[in-house]
């Protein structure tokens, strides 16, 4: 940390500051908690791409199974669920498992040839309707208990705090998957590969009613936090609130914004303290060779494929936590609402205008980025009024503007990922 | 049997075909730029946006002034003007930004991510200009065959339907395509583009200027991309949304093809697109006119509901990968 980058820090901090003497602090509260969450987001995006040169665009997708990881854990059980079919379900994936094993093993064992192609077509047809078999009655059971709230296998009631390490295991756990497959594909397949995946999980957690209720959502998640409805109940607090002279509801929403600013700020600090110092250990310096050089790195004796699986997946769990986390704040899980745009492309702006490879680079743009991107709106409105302001009321063209000043956001966020890689390539802090 | 074949034809083939068609005219602009370019151009599902876009305007201009196209869509009239806008605005990138870029030779894994900064300009651009909301601006007859006439001639139970945005989009295509394979095959600019595409050094030493050949890519790419965003969009509907996730059937052709083939991108598109359409169609109306009567099928015969069809483009394209590194025809690769 020198000075320069502490005045880029200070200056992100007054934006905050600023938004709450202008507007209110309830909603800067707002603005920094999802940035908490995107910084992190952005330091498991530079864990892959800074340390390890991995471009992976299937960010949505490791944000999305830490969101499925909160239902799973926290969510209250479903009674019933479990007994009417998730030994079906249970049954049904180690199947599917088994199928898939079985025809690594047919790949792997026989010797090349028709009948060897002709085995594993086998393997895979028989298998795949055995798991349709067992699954699908299974998935009706479950799906026909009381479906109006509830249909899916129910969570296990666990502590929402737990549900966080627990999304980072699923995202690493798939993760894990993932890199078996694709990550000896060059880059640009890698891409494609990963934004492929990215859909289908999404495609997954919106077809699976069984698992988290589709499109229908689950609500009500438990929270880390007290509610506000029992603060205001509370006369201790209310006492506190008179004192510091503010209105109780303004103080409720306020108090628990900033207990959920301090758990994700204690897991942000956690995550760059760990970081920063993987990063200056030989690990790190060994990860950096490899990105720089391939060749060099195996000749030296490296195993490129395998370190590139591990820091894969540790960029990946970081992201699920990071997805968890946003689901808590949310206490919702609504996979309607992931789009690439919003949960992929604008994590990789805020890592490549932050600072690629520099860990305090990759939270300063996710705070940076995360504020433009909820403040463009405003701003982008209060423009259009000034440009707008000599037209005649009613006339299309003012309508028209006006209407579409929100989607300025994407132009701008387009604007600036293009000028930073224009003008300072190596981002606003770069890589040491 | 003759039913059972009408119906698959009705539903797997024809859909099929015209989807297939579409893909392989996205894929044939992603897999030109990435031959000249070298780099996978993820602006491309919002350059089809965007040309599809400004068709969609230029046609309710002719609709206004009483210009249609009689039985055609009028979206083909103006289909030229779309062109001309997203070649100008292509062009425009390319000066203003990629180029900056070509001339550092800078790595392709940069050259991806400015692609993904235009992405997200165009996206808002679209957005800003056209709106999130459905579009639908086919107009024209609606049937080249509809089920009941086809029923009427030929005295089967299962009728044959086919769209006229379906017989357009398997037409133009063809035209495109042979005109595209006429100008890379027999033109100077088209040998031009292809020596460069095998080896730069070659061809400039060759005397072929750069600049040039990286210009005509790119308008070429833009007017494949505005007729392939403009076929879909009249075969489906309208919506910024759903080209950028084409995205990913698009990229699957190009790389199941082969990157930088131009015959692998369209055979990639088509085996994608039937690939999909076959795996997520409920397969029991063709069954049931197959097997006799006490044998019919009780449930859909689906394979995967069709929200699955990513997982489809996807899964062949891990599997052409595995076992094919270049793809089905020999691609490059950088």
């Amino acid at each position: 940390m020198n000075r320069k980058n502490l005045t880029l820090f200070a200056l992100v901090a007054l934006l905050f500051i600023g938004t709450g003497f202008f507007q209110s602090w309830n909603s800067s509260l707002g603005i920094l908690n999802m940035a908490l969450i995107s910084a992190i987001m952005a330091l498991g995006v530079n864990l892959q791409w800074g340390y390890a040169g991995l471009f992976n665009v299937g960010v949505m997708g490791f944000v999305a199974l830490g969101g499925l990881a909160v239902v799973l854990a926290s969510a209250e059980p479903a009674p019933g669920a479990w007994n009417a079919g998730g030994m079906g379900i249970v049954l049904g994936l180690m199947l599917g498992a088994l199928t898939i094993g079985g025809a690594i093993l047919v790949w792997r064992g026989m010797s090349k040839g028709k009948a060897r192609v002709l085995v594993l077509i086998g393997v895979l047809l028989a298998g795949f309707f055995a798991f349709r078999a067992v699954f699908d009655p299974a998935v009706t059971a479950i799906e026909a208990i009381n479906p109006a709230v509830q249909g899916n296998i129910g969570g296990l009631g666990l502590p929402v705090l737990l549900a966080w390490p627990l999304g980072g295991l699923l995202a690493a756990a798939a993760a894990w998957a993932i890199g078996k497959t694709a990550l000896g594909l060059r880059s640009d397949y890698l891409a494609i590969a990963t934004l492929g995946i990215a859909e289908i999980v999404l495609a997954v957690m919106k077809n699976e009613d069984w698992l988290a209720r589709g499109v229908k959502n689950v609500i009500s998640l438990p929270r880390p936090v007290p509610y506000e409805v029992d603060l205001q109940q509370s006369p201790g607090f209310l006492a506190w609130a008179a004192d510091w002279g503010m209105d109780p509801v303004t103080a409720s929403s306020i108090v628990v914004k900033l207990c959920y600013a301090g758990l994700f700020g204690a897991v942000l600090v956690a995550l760059v303290v760990l970081s920063e110092l993987a990063l200056k250990s030989p690990w790190g310096r060994m990860m950096r060779a490899i990105r720089d050089n391939e060749v060099a790195a195996e000749a030296m004796g490296k195993h490129v494929t395998r370190r590139h699986l591990q820091v894969f997946i540790l960029g990946s769990a970081v992201i699920g936590v990071a997805g968890a986390m946003m689901t808590t704040l949310d206490s919702q899980l609504t996979p309607g609402t992931y789009t690439p745009l919003r949960f992929t492309f604008l994590i990789w702006v805020m890592v490549i205008v932050g600072g690629s490879g520099n860990n305090w680079g990759a939270v300063l743009g996710g705070f940076l980025i995360w504020w433009l991107w909820v403040m463009v709106e405003p701003i982008g409105l209060g423009l259009m009024s000034a440009v707008t302001a000599g037209m005649a009321d009613g006339s299309w063209l003012k309508v028209h503007l006006q209407d579409s000043a929100a989607h300025m956001r994407l132009i701008t966020m387009g604007l600036v990922l293009l000028l930073v890689l224009r003008f300072s390539p190596r981002g606003l802090i770069p890589e040491k | 049997m003759l039913n059972a074949l009408v119906a698959f034809l009705n539903f797997v083939f024809v859909p099929g075909l015209a989807y297939g068609a579409q893909l392989a005219l996205g894929a044939l602009g992603v897999t030109l730029i990435y031959g000249i370019l070298r780099f996978s151009n993820f602006a491309h599902g919002d350059t089809m946006a965007f040309g599809t876009m400004v068709t969609i305007l230029a046609t309710w201009g002719l609709q206004s002034l009483g210009i249609s196209g009689g039985v055609l869509p009028t979206a083909l009239i103006a289909l030229p003007f779309g062109i001309l806008v997203t070649a100008l605005f292509v062009l425009g990138t390319d000066r203003l930004v990629y180029r900056f870029y070509r001339k550092q030779k800078a790595a392709p894994t940069i050259l991806v991510i400015v692609s993904l900064g235009v992405m997200f300009v165009m996206n808002g651009l679209v957005r800003f200009i056209i709106g999130v909301e459905e579009q639908a601006f086919a107009d024209g007859g609606r049937f080249l065959i509809t089920a009941g006439d086809f029923k009427a001639w030929t005295g089967l139970k299962e009728g044959l339907a086919i769209r006229t945005t379906q017989g357009i989009t398997v037409v133009t295509a063809v035209i495109v395509v042979v005109a595209l394979f006429w100008f890379l095959g027999k033109t100077r600019t088209g040998k031009s583009m292809r020596a460069f595409s095998d080896n730069e050094d070659l061809a400039l030493l060759s005397g072929i200027n750069p600049e040039r050949v990286v210009q005509v890519t790119w308008i070429i790419a833009a007017a494949l991309a505005t007729i392939a965003g403009v076929l879909y969009g009249l075969d489906k509907s309208f919506k910024a949304f759903t080209y950028f996730q084409l995205l990913l059937p698009i990229f699957a052709a190009a790389i199941v093809g082969g990157l930088g083939s131009p015959l692998g991108a369209i055979a990639g598109g088509f085996v994608i697109a039937f690939s999909e359409v076959t795996v997520t169609y409920a397969w029991k109306k063709v069954v049931t006119y197959l097997v006799p009567a006490d044998m019919a099928p009780d449930g859909l015969l689906q394979l995967m509901s069709t929200d699955y069809k990513f997982a489809v483009s996807f899964a062949i394209l891990i599997i052409v990968l595995l076992f094919m590194p270049t793809g089905l025809f020999k691609g490059k690769s950088v």
